[in-house]
């Protein structure tokens, strides 16, 4: 237990830091991918072929490559391709992307792309006759989908949002490739350093449990606010 | 780019040989665990969901560290035979997916199982066919028929789910990826190689399971 102490002499503050990091990494991540779900999802639903074409490529590409894949091309390509578009604007020195950033835009990608696929269900599932009647009520374009589609798309997603959510927390152990210092990273050095690689692991794996249950929680009690009605 | 494309290959036999072996072994642990939650004795249902739930609920990255580095660790285990398995990293790895898609098989197998209508099982029973004779030819086939969706995506995701052997020194089609990349410094040119090979076995599995899904329909 003494290898867990807050302080010097253990290993528990620096775990409790890397948990808050996996943490933030993932909320980010999240939301990165929102950003890129809202862009795709319209271009799946469009009714134009080529748009289609560019989000079907972008959800098929990456639901069907590796996680690990995709940290590697950003890890090693990021900062190439910044450097890239610097130099147009005339900047020619060596920019380094924190990891941070770097690791939370490669799994908000990958997270993007599963929260596409479960907005385009959602949104599908919703009865054609609501699109209508909004229509009908001279309600314009904005306010139907704010007010009247976007409500009952949620109730609809979140129970598979939940899942994506699990998906890209579980995925953000694989940043510690790339050595941001999130649980998987800090418990790899404690392990090194302490040369108890059981105990460290088994405790990372008991965080992510822990992370998990209570995401669970908390998501049931919004499925259960965002079902009211029903 | 095209000079990587033969060594990426050779790294792909690996991958595939991950896979299926994983597949393999874990088919057999999600049905044995799918069957265990059916029991009604509540602490082997409990014992069998609490297996799932871990499996589930934590990284594979964190499930192959602890059976490659921590295993290790116990001075017992290294006097047993099983030793001989656990010091190889690639046994390491077979054994970790195995249990991570048998614990996803096993909730695939199991909400297949509660789906099959009572009515079915009913109907054998009164036709005077053993109860065991109803698990093997009516309810597994079921079974079968209906997970095959589910289990397709998780092929897929097992399939993704091999690139992290990359992490315990084995050389598979990410971890020979990454190993180029970090020596040329061609990031994009080699994601292109790798992903597309990726795709294409993804392509290939997704038309199998089509198929087969055809095949088994309840139409024909």
């Amino acid at each position: 237990m003494e290898l867990l102490a807050f302080g010097k002499t253990g290993w528990g503050d620096e775990l409790f830091y890397a948990t808050l990091m996996t943490i933030a990494v993932s909320i980010t991540a999240m939301l990165v991918g929102f950003f890129f779900a809202l862009i795709f999802t319209p271009l799946k639903l469009s009714k134009y072929k080529t748009l289609n074409l560019v989000g079907n490529f972008y959800t098929t590409v990456i639901r069907g490559v590796p996680e690990l894949l995709v940290i590697y091309l950003f890890f090693f390509g990021g900062s190439g391709a910044i450097m890239y578009v610097a130099s147009i604007f005339g900047y020619y020195e060596y920019i380094e992307i924190n990891a941070f950033i770097t690791g939370s835009m490669a799994i908000g990608i990958i997270s993007g792309a599963y929260s596409t696929e479960v907005f385009r269900g959602a949104i599908q599932s919703i009865d054609k006759g609501q699109f209508e009647a909004a229509k009908v009520l001279g309600i314009n374009k904005f306010g139907q989908f704010y007010k009247i589609i976007l409500p009952q798309m949620l109730r609809l997603a979140i129970p598979n949002l939940s899942n994506v959510w699990q998906i890209t927390l579980k995925d953000t152990s694989l940043i510690s490739v790339t050595g941001l210092v999130e649980i998987m990273r800090q418990s790899y050095i404690a392990a090194g350093s302490t040369r108890d690689p059981l105990f460290f692991y088994s405790f990372a794996a008991v965080l992510y449990l822990l992370l998990t249950y209570v995401s669970m929680k908390l998501i049931n009690k919004l499925e259960v606010r965002y079902s009211r009605g029903y | 780019m095209i000079t990587s494309f033969p060594k990426l290959l050779g790294a792909t036999v690996v991958t595939l040989k991950l896979l299926s072996a994983s597949l393999f072994f874990g088919l057999f642990l999600g049905l044995f665990f799918a069957i265990l939650r059916l029991n009604k004795n509540i602490f082997i249902n409990k014992f069998a969901y609490g297996y799932s739930y871990i499996f589930r609920g934590t990284p594979l990255l964190v499930q192959i560290f602890i059976i490659y580095f921590g295993l290790g660790q116990i001075e017992y285990l290294r006097t047993t035979f099983l030793w001989v398995i656990l010091k190889e990293p690639y046994w390491c790895a077979i054994i970790a997916f195995t249990l991570n898609t048998g614990a996803y098989t096993s909730e695939i197998l199991r909400s297949a199982f509660q789906t099959i209508k009572p009515g079915i099982i009913e109907a054998g029973k009164s036709l005077g066919i053993s109860s065991k004779i109803i698990f093997y030819k009516i309810q597994i086939p079921i079974a079968i028929r209906q997970s095959l969706p589910a289990y397709g995506n998780e092929i897929i995701l097992m399939m993704k789910g091999t690139s992290l052997a990359s992490t315990v020194t084995l050389m598979d089609l990410t971890g020979v990826a990454k190993y180029i990349i970090s020596t040329t410094f061609k990031p994009i040119e080699v994601f292109i190689v790798a992903g597309g090979i990726y795709l294409f076995m993804t392509f290939i599995i997704h038309n199998v399971i089509k198929y087969l899904e055809k095949k088994y329909s309840f139409q024909q």
